[in-house]
């Protein structure tokens, strides 16, 4: 499985409605981030919450977003980040604004 | 453990019993608890006939699920603290536990299964803090089972949004320059921080220097013990 993004990319992540299990939480949604790692291929959490194989897999990567990216008011210092994973299917390239609704 | 991999307790505190005990003017009853158990789940019935089955077929004995559950059970933050003890200790292995962390823990016989973990470093300008704001995702493997705390929504909804602010509750106030950077881990990975080193420490073994390795410190929510601290403790 080719990884679509690579460390450094720009990337956003989609903000649309899923119902549903996924593991993307809500406060990164719309939001912009620098990929740190690229992990690797895991199996969809996405099926494998109902019983499915999770296969194909998706690509997972790790995201670095500013604190204050995520939040307006935020009150810490400004070097602060938050790094989480997120999966392929849920990122854009930052340019792209197809999934923006913020 | 479900198929995800992830770690979801089941052990949620209870709230149906919380109201406010200022018995002014209403009286009101406590909710009634009954003697008697409620039916089984359908769940518990289905596992209990299939865990019979397997122990009649001699697929394995009651004592092997004893024993399973014992050494679940058994795991602890102290397998945690060794680890990062040897990496205080030891420049190559802990180069080891940031590349290549599965086989690091090999060392110590761990094996993490279907769950990497993801091992980082605290310095002087980082300060790592780790959540699962979906679950309680946690390295069960090397520190056990999580806090009561770190399962909370309290927790989980106000570490990534005003971490300072919760190290300050956990008695850990950083300046501002030093970067705080919270892990959500939402997913596949694991994390262990491996606190800064206390100073004062120079030439310890790694045993002393495991004393000083807190549950909190290898979450970020705290910092390792200081060197005095632990020894007017053992005294």
């Amino acid at each position: 499985m080719e990884a679509r993004y690579a460390v450094g990319d720009r990337v956003r992540v989609i903000d649309r409605l899923h119902s549903g299990h996924m593991r993307t939480p809500r406060y990164v949604r719309g939001k912009v981030g620098e990929v740190i790692r690229v992990v690797g291929p895991m199996l969809n959490p996405e099926q494998l919450a109902y019983g499915y194989s999770g296969v194909p897999g998706r690509m997972l990567y790790r995201v670095r977003f500013r604190q204050r990216d995520l939040w307006a008011a935020y009150a810490g210092g400004p070097r602060d980040t938050l790094e989480i994973e997120l999966y392929e299917h849920w990122l854009a390239p930052s340019d792209e604004t197809a999934g923006r609704t913020a | 453990m479900s198929t995800t991999g992830h770690d979801h307790d089941h052990d949620h505190d209870h709230d149906g019993h919380e109201h406010a005990h200022d018995h002014g003017s209403v009286p009101h009853r406590h909710p009634f608890q009954p003697d008697d158990p409620e039916p089984p789940l359908e769940s518990r019935v289905l596992e209990e006939a299939l865990r019979t089955l397997l122990i009649d077929k001699g697929v394995f004995s009651a004592a092997d699920i004893q024993h399973a559950m014992e050494s679940m059970d058994a795991r602890g933050e102290s397998q945690g603290a060794k680890i990062v003890a040897r990496a205080w200790a030891d420049a190559d292995y802990r180069r080891q536990l940031v590349e290549r962390p599965a086989l690091a823990l090999k060392a110590f016989g761990i094996d993490m299964g279907v769950n990497e973990l993801c091992v980082v470093e605290n310095t002087p300008d980082v300060h790592n803090i780790v959540v699962c704001t979906l679950c309680s995702c946690y390295p069960r493997m090397i520190l056990g089972v999580p806090p009561a705390w770190y399962k909370s929504r309290e927790y989980r909804s106000r570490v990534v949004n005003e971490p300072r602010a919760v190290l300050v509750e956990f008695g850990v106030t950083l300046p501002e320059e030093v970067e705080v950077r919270v892990h959500d881990s939402n997913a596949d990975l694991r994390y262990l921080v491996i606190p800064g080193r206390p100073p004062g420490t120079e030439g310890w073994s790694e045993e002393a220097l495991a004393t000083l390795v807190t549950r909190d410190s290898m979450i970020g929510t705290g910092v390792a013990r200081e060197a005095l601290e632990a020894g007017s403790a053992s005294s």
